[in-house]
């Protein structure tokens, strides 16, 4: 056993709980790597410092604690940036430890030496470059605070190599770390929440928007419990998803650009918008100026700076949510107790109605196709991988037309099941986001759904499955292309295709047998089944390559720049999502359908 | 409209280049830009001017405290507060227009700090408008170089203190 600040540090990990670390050796952290040698903590070797941020980043999403990675200098620095970016996006704490050229080099533009505090200042919560070592614990110490307390968000601590060499003593920081500029407001103001029960309790048309902070906060029990009492409708955003259950009557799906004909039409309508622990993305609000025209706006967060950001709010909450709503709804039950609640079967009427005009929705089996020399159709597709998967399973994806498919029609049903990059969109994050997932929870299930693009872009990360044993369940949404930019091309560029076809692909079956794992090809719906059941019962890592119409577009849309309800319901002019044996559907091609 | 923030942080390495890049990213110019000790060595003061509407200034506000080394960044209204700016020249002095400058340099009120045979070094301090006012004037005569320090900002009465009420509130341990 060394003595020396890199063993310290694996020490202070332990005490930390870490568990596991995911990481990818070089010079700069040679001694990390020599103390890990006699140290408990278990490494994992990914294939590409990338996918170790990412599986740091799955493992944090699926389990609620701090992920943790680590790089050498310079290059295996850099190629952290995207997955930090990735997770400080969608609040997701992480630990990242990188390697830097001793502190005499610092400066000098030695070998593999990049300045990574100064590039991942953006795209963390914090970082630290640690210059004594004496200080090591008291940094590692409040690196894992800061990750996890508050707003999550990843924090990065630089360590030179002469520091993790040099010798002792490391007296032990004091616990709880205390920084005076850092103390997140978790208490809510009585007289805020007063504001807001007052604001409730005279809604006629209110709707809750649940958002990941309901997520990260744990405060999904609370949520349950405030929709129950008041009968609220809420809809999701799609860090929100899995916070209720998809099949909870008083849940009307996604909102935002392509969430539910009733999601988005409650919002447009609601007289009052109560928001909870979201961040109002673009994505989420469309035309912000036109956002919720008619409404007032409760907001409900942890972070300061998160209040009237993209929208107004009529009234904030500044709190944690798991605080927050017991308080809330016993004060908004006090007014209406006081002086009555408006009658809520008109507004349901119409949230009914809503639900109706879109023809469909998750419950709906949708057209599988794959018969008669007709391509198989994705939702359908999808529908059935939910149905193998089952409720236990955690679901991962990557980003395009397959990932919006997953959040429209998996019936997600708790917490940390869905594992997606939301706000920076991040091709690749799936395949290493899968790893850490099945890393932090071995019984459970993991299932990736992704795209022939996005699989390509951290492919590598398929060794590392092999090399743990991890019985990983990839389903590839195949159809030859970028299908999301292609999309928008087809709709918004006159359909100019431009850089989206991805011929020459992969024999996905082959590459799976090459890296040692096991794969199967669909191309009918007779063969989607049994390939599905071999995949669920594969004792390794296995794939199933779905070929599907590469022409599907993701329906409901709200393009780019428009209000809510300005929604294109289907295909202007192609394919559109249809239910299972019914007819076609006529009204709205096109046009606003408000 | 240009709005100052005072911005008090702890005294570290880097922190300046923390909130810089905050600002930045944040899409806001910085204007001025003025940083030195406080009355707590442990402490710095950062005064910062940028341009934007009240909603602009209250967004940059809140995302400068969110960092873990802002202890406090407040908006100091040019009513409530006093502005300065100190500014050092380098001013042609030909010998035939030497007494007006120093004529000039009195109604200022600055000081020659420098004097050789064919320039003056004058420091003057006051605030942006007086320091714009003065350049105006010497530039006839002929400006070398100019150093500015940027503007500091103080409230003319002590604050209402929000963050007593505020800290009460809050988690004293996490
Ligand atoms: C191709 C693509 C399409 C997309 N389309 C959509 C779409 O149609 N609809 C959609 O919704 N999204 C969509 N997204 C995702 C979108 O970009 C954002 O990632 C998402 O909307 C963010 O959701 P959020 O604000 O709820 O969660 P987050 O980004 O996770 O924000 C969480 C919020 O909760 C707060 N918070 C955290 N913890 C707590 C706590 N304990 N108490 C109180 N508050 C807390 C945080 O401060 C933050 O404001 C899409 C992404 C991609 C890649
Ligand atoms: C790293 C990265 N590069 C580019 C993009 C832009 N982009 C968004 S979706 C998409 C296409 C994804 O294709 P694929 O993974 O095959 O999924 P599909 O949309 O076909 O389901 C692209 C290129 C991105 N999100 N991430």
């Amino acid at each position: 056993m060394r003595a020396n600040a890199a063993a310290q540090l694996l020490r202070c990990l332990e005490e930390e709980g870490v568990e596991v670390i995911f990481g990818y050796p070089g010079g700069a952290v040679l001694p990390i790597y020599d103390a890990l040698v006699d140290a408990p903590i278990r490494h994992v070797l990914v294939r590409h410092e990338q996918g170790a941020v990412h599986a740091a980043d799955g493992y944090a999403r699926a389990s609620g604690r701090v992920g943790v990675c680590l790089a050498t200098s310079g290059p295996g620095a850099t190629n952290l940036v995207t997955g930090l970016a990735t997770a400080y996006m969608d609040s997701v704490p992480v630990v990242a430890i990188t390697g830097q050229v001793a502190r005499p080099l610092v400066g000098s533009d030695a070998f593999q030496e990049a300045d990574v505090v100064g590039i991942t200042r953006a795209t963390t919560k914090h970082n630290y470059a640690v210059t004594r070592p004496a200080e090591l614990p008291r940094v590692v110490h409040e690196a894992f605070h800061l990750a996890r307390s508050g707003r999550p968000g990843p924090v990065l601590i630089d360590l030179p190599k002469d520091v993790t060499l040099a010798d002792g003593p490391f007296p032990h920081p004091q616990a709880p770390p205390s920084r005076r500029g850092y103390r997140p407001r978790l208490e809510p103001d009585p007289a805020e929440v007063e504001a807001a029960a007052a604001a409730l309790a005279g809604a006629q048309r209110p709707v809750v928007m649940v958002g990941g902070g309901i997520i990260h906060g744990g405060a999904a029990g609370e949520l349950r419990r405030f929709l129950e009492t008041t009968g609220f409708p809420a809809v999701s955003t799609l860090m929100g998803l899995g916070a209720l259950p998809a099949d909870d009557p008083r849940h009307l799906g996604l909102v935002g650009m392509h969430g539910t004909y009733a999601a988005n039409r409650a919002v447009s309508q609601a007289d009052l918008v109560l928001g909870l622990g979201l961040r109002f993305d673009d994505r989420v609000t469309g035309n912000a100026s036109r956002f919720a025209p008619r409404a007032r706006i409760v907001h409900v967060d942890i972070d300061p700076s998160e209040i009237g950001k993209n929208v107004r709010a009529d009234v904030a909450v500044l709190g944690d949510l798991i605080r927050v709503l017991p308080r809330l709804l016993e004060r908004l039950l006090a007014v209406w107790a006081a002086s009555g609640r408006p009658d809520p079967a008109p507004w349901w009427e119409a949230l009914r109605s809503w639900q109706a005009h879109q023809g469909w929705d998750l419950h709906t089996p949708m057209e599988l196709g794959g018969e008669e020399g007709r391509p198989l159709r994705p939702q359908g597709v999808i529908q059935q991988v939910a149905r193998v998967a089952g409720p236990e399973a955690i679901v991962a994806t990557d980003v395009g037309q397959h990932q919006m498919w997953t959040a429209l029609l998996f019936p997600f049903r708790r917490p940390r099941q869905l594992i997606t990059s939301g706000g920076l969109g991040t091709m690749g994050y799936g395949l290493p986001a899968a790893i850490g997932a099945q890393m932090a929870e071995p019984e459970r299930p993991v299932w990736l759904v992704t795209g022939d693009g996005s699989f390509q872009m951290n492919v590598q990360e398929m060794a590392t499955a092999v090399n743990y044993g991890l019985p990983l369940r990839v389903v590839i949404v195949d159809n030859r292309s970028l299908g999301m930019v292609r999309q928008w091309q087809e709709l918004f560029h006159q359909a100019r295709y431009s850089a989206v076809m991805l011929e020459p692909l992969p024999d996905w079956v082959r590459l799976a047998e090459a890296y040692g794992w096991q794969g199967w090809k669909v191309e009918r719906a007779a063969e989607l089944e049994p390939a599905l059941a071999a995949l669920a019962e594969a004792r390794g890592p296995a794939l199933v390559d779905v070929v599907v119409d590469a022409q599907e577009n993701v329906f409901p849309m709200v393009p780019a720049g428009a209000a809510l309800d300005e929604v294109l319901l289907e295909n202007p002019g192609g394919r559109s999502p249809r239910p299972a044996q019914a007819s076609p559907r006529r009204a709205g091609v096109g046009q606003p359908a408000g | 409209m240009e709005f100052a923030l005072a911005v008090r942080v702890e005294n570290e390495p880097g922190v300046l280049a923390r909130v810089a890049s905050l600002v930045s990213r944040r899409g806001f110019n910085i204007e001025s830009l003025a940083v030195g000790p406080t009355e707590d060595a442990s402490v710095s003061r950062i005064t910062l001017v940028c341009k934007g509407d009240e909603r602009d200034r209250e967004r940059l506000r809140r995302q400068l405290e969110k960092l873990v080394e802002v202890l406090e960044a407040w908006h100091v209204p040019g009513e409530s507060s006093v502005r300065r700016e100190l500014a050092l020249v380098r001013v042609r002095a030909d010998p035939g227009r030497r007494a007006e400058l120093l004529q000039v340099a009195g109604i200022f009120r600055s000081r020659v700090v420098h004097v050789d045979r064919s320039a003056l070094v004058l420091e003057t301090t006051g605030d942006p408008e007086k320091i714009q006012a003065w350049l105006e004037v010497l530039r006839d005569f002929g400006i070398e170089e100019v150093a500015r320090t940027g503007i500091v900002a103080l409230d003319r009465e002590r604050r209402a203190v929000p963050q007593a009420e505020f800290e009460s509130r809050e988690e004293a341990a996490f």
